[in-house]
């Protein structure tokens, strides 16, 4: 949460310090400005009122999204649509050839909001190149450029591209030119289908993962059976989301700390848990009523007016964060072992856990997220700043890492919770390089056991996946020593590095 | 009951065979080569007592009368101290696993792996083994290979042959006398089998160790044996693979000798390719 600034004074000072902030770029203070701006106003009408009770205990966390959302926290356009038919108000024909369809698309990207200020979803890239690739020398020095554009301009590593599951030029192509770039945007997944993909096409997947830590593995299949079909994109660090929609708005819980305050199992599951769901469901949603009610976004912005998003494909998304230490917490407070991950009475637990969970948060009908029968999706968030000790998601805490196959039918125990988001990462050794088939017959297992969402980079890489987004060692190191930095998640990686132990993740030797 | 001695057993490997394996490490070899990497898989424990002293957790116990050392893995720290003072060339640290074990241990790496990798120490010489385990690793859907040195006639074995994949084949030399002296050894059988496993399409990869050491005979090497694969059929299918020397485990006396040089290694490849190789890969 923001602090509330009460009086002028505040303010104005705050608008100083970020103007003096001298490790800001440009456009960094510029969106710091405009969110102080934004937190002059209250947080929106029908925020519970135990709101800021919870949030001081930590309990509730609003990721510091701002108190009055004047767009959607994440937007998916539907690029296909805007391939197809141009746009008016951007005063753009559909294109014709390669050259056209990328400028277009840098063009749209520009104007797609988010809570970062940046496209959050930049499409299915393979998909809506292939029908201009001619010649592909040609095409690979235009996509390259391409490339190199977005990664230089939308400097935020929540840019999320998609690839697969089908086998075309253009993938191949991207896939190529991704390892020799070594970018950390845009971040990519590959959707996979056994299907659809074929081996040679993954293991390219793979090798390029190895290399620069893009792209993740989506399972498509479990992804089209959530959301009844294809038309779903992954978004930022790993959401899913539909296409043509987006998420309204994300706050989330810190299970940890609901365990923490908790006296017993019984006033877990029946009294802390539900309330606390019932809170951030009553938030999120006055979060939503305010967006849709008392912003002119769906009523004006051409995204809506053109047809590439419709509200009624947005949903709200309940996050979760530090499953791992609420179990462990639990399972002490009945003087059992506190080991999550190792102990299958403590895996057990998780699953009970999120049983719960999702029943209570179902237990809440929105007025908005058709698209979901009016309820929200539940989203392993990755962490933010201040969550030392708490682990992402439903992530086994780092050092407490399991032997492979072990950790991964853990894993596979809490994916299916989380048609928005969830994943996790696995560096493998440089060994591993030498055998991407190998590593594609991981994975291949990995979605067998319920997991959706998998990534690796190899030991030695500067690119690796800190949470759900990339950064380059090499970027964070430079910033922590006083550069300022292009990319704006730089900064975040900073703490997650130092503190949150990204860089001791067990390497996976084979 | 049959069982066999193993020195390990790898639950994910990525260099046992093509995709992802459990590859099973047994010990006991018949060849004596200069620059094996394992040495200690090559002999059958003597139950000598050597060992039992340089272990610092105890975990080593010899009772005379016994044929090999007994070890309590739950003790081990995993220093390899007894590796390293053991005089003849094995590990007090083998486990006789049954075949029901074996099946047990691979059964719960399913669905990750494709495939079970027999390696060693030699495995054929644990053929009795084999065959009724690969039997069963078959019968839940995954790949059975070998990884041999070759001194098998596998010709003979039509009950292995049965239930075995593929084979990945170690050449150390195409000539007589260069063979015996890297191996103690003839490599007459080692030729007969480059000709019989290509011929029924089994030979998955011949691997070849190199190094710029006169005494390795590396060029000669890679040529006589590409030479020998292009003539028979199906044998340019074959992985060709050329492995660099690396003194890095090897026995002290022949940690002197150092890496191939990348310029003979570029140059081995272009041999490899030009007698016709597919697939040629330097590791
Ligand atoms: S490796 Fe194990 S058995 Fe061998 S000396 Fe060390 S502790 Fe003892
Ligand atoms: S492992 Fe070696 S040193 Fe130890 S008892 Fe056996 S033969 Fe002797």
């Amino acid at each position: 949460m923001l602090k509330l600034l009460d009086t002028m004074e505040q303010a104005r000072s705050e608008v100083k310090r970020v103007i003096q902030d001298k490790t800001l770029t440009h456009s960094q203070t510029v969106s710091a400005l405009a969110k102080t701006a934004e937190n002059l106003l209250p947080y929106p009408e029908g925020t519970p009122k135990e709101f800021s009770e919870m949030f001081d205990k930590g309990i509730i966390c609003d990721l510091a999204e701002g108190h009055a959302p004047y767009a959607p926290r994440y937007i998916l356009p539907d690029y296909e649509k805007f391939m197809r038919q141009g746009s008016k108000f951007l005063r753009l024909e559909p294109p014709s050839d390669l050259y056209e369809a990328l400028n277009s698309l840098l063009i749209f990207y520009r104007h797609v909001p988010s809570v970062t200020h940046f496209p959050v979803f930049m499409g299915r890239i393979d998909r809506l190149l292939e029908p201009f690739i001619q010649h592909s020398d040609e095409a690979r020095a235009l996509i390259r450029g391409f490339l190199i554009h977005c990664d230089r301009t939308f400097t935020s590593s929540y840019c999320h591209m998609n690839l697969g599951p089908e086998d075309t030029k253009a993938g191949r192509i991207i896939l190529d030119l991704e390892a020799e770039l070594q970018h950390c945007v845009p971040n990519m997944t590959f959707r996979y289908d056994p299907t659809a993909t074929p081996d040679d096409l993954a293991e390219l997947a793979v090798k390029s993962a190895l290399a620069c830590a893009n792209p993740a593995f989506a399972f498509d299949p479990m992804y089209v059976s959530d959301f009844g079909g294809e038309d779903y994109g992954i978004a930022s660090c790993y959401n899913g989301l539909p296409i043509g929609g987006g998420a309204f708005s994300l706050s989330r819980i810190r299970l940890n700390r609901i365990a923490e305050q908790s006296d017993s199992m019984d006033d877990f599951f029946r009294n802390r848990l539900p309330r606390a769901a019932d809170a951030l469901c009553r938030f999120i949603e006055a979060k939503i009523r305010f967006i849709v009610e008392e912003t002119p976004f769906f009523r004006s912005n051409f995204l809506a007016a053109e047809g590439f998003i419709d509200i009624s494909r947005f949903a709200g998304l309940f996050g979760i964060v530090g499953l791992c230490e609420c179990v462990n917490h639990l399972m002490k407070l009945q003087g059992k072992p506190a080991a999550f991950g190792s102990s299958e009475d403590a895996n057990q637990l998780g699953v009970a856990v999120m049983e719960c969970l999702q029943q209570e948060v179902g237990r809440f009908t929105s007025a908005y997220s058709a698209v979901w029968d009016n309820h929200f999706i539940l989203h392993a968030q990755v962490g933010a700043e201040n969550d030392e000790g708490v682990s992402p998601g439903a992530r086994i805490a780092i050092g407490s890492e399991m032997p492979l196959y072990d950790h991964l039918r853990q894993a596979g125990l809490f994916h299916r919770f989380f048609p928005s988001g969830v994943g996790d990462i696995f560096p493998f050794d440089t060994t591993a390089s030498r055998n991407h088939a190998a590593i594609l017959d991981v994975f291949k297992g990995a979605f067998k056991v319920g997991m959706r969402y998998i990534s690796t980079y190899a030991a030695d890489s500067d690119l690796v996946r800190v949470t759900g987004y990339l950064a380059k060692r090499s970027d964070v190191a430079a910033y922590a020593g006083g550069s300022p930095a292009l990319n704006d998640t730089v900064a975040g990686s900073v703490e997650s590095f130092d503190k949150r132990g990204i860089l001791s993740r067990k390497v996976r030797s084979i | 009951m049959i069982t066999a001695p193993v020195n390990k057993i790898i639950d994910c490997s990525v260099v046992d065979g093509p995709g992802n394996t459990t590859a099973i490490f047994f010990q006991g070899c018949n060849f004596n080569c200069i620059y094996c990497h394992n040495p200690e898989t090559i002999n059958i424990c003597r139950n000598c007592g050597s060992c039992a002293s340089s272990c610092p957790t105890g975990a080593i116990s010899t009772t005379p009368g016994e044929k090999e050392a007994l070890w309590n893995e739950s003790l081990c720290a995993g220093c390899d101290n007894c590796i390293k003072v053991c005089p003849h060339g094995s590990s007090p640290k083998i486990r006789n696993i049954s075949v029901d074990e074996a099946v047990l241990r691979v059964a719960g790496n399913i669905p990750f792996i494709r495939g079970v990798t027999c390696s060693g120490g030699e495995c054929t010489l644990q053929k009795e083994f084999i065959v009724p385990f690969f039997e069963r690793v078959r019968a839940l859907g995954l790949r059975t290979l070998l990884d041999s040195n070759g001194s098998l006639d596998f010709s003979l074995e039509p009950e292995l042959m049965a239930v075995t994949d593929g084979v990945m084949l170690d050449v150390k030399s195409a000539d007589p006398l260069i063979h015996l002296s890297l191996t103690g050894m003839s490599n007459s059988i080692v030729l007969k089998n480059i000709d019989f496993l290509a011929e029924q399409q089994k030979l998955i990869e011949l691997r070849i160790v190199v190094a710029d050491e006169p005494g390795f005979h590396s060029r000669e090497t890679v040529d006589a044996v590409s030479r020998r694969l292009q003539a028979s059929p199906n044998g340019r299918d074959a992985h060709f693979r050329i492995i660099a020397f690396r003194p890095f485990g090897v026995r002290k006396q022949f940690q002197s000798i150092s890496p191939p040089s990348p310029r003979l290694l570029r140059e081995l490849e272009r041999i490899a390719r030009g007698n016709g190789m597919k697939y040629v890969s330097i590791t």
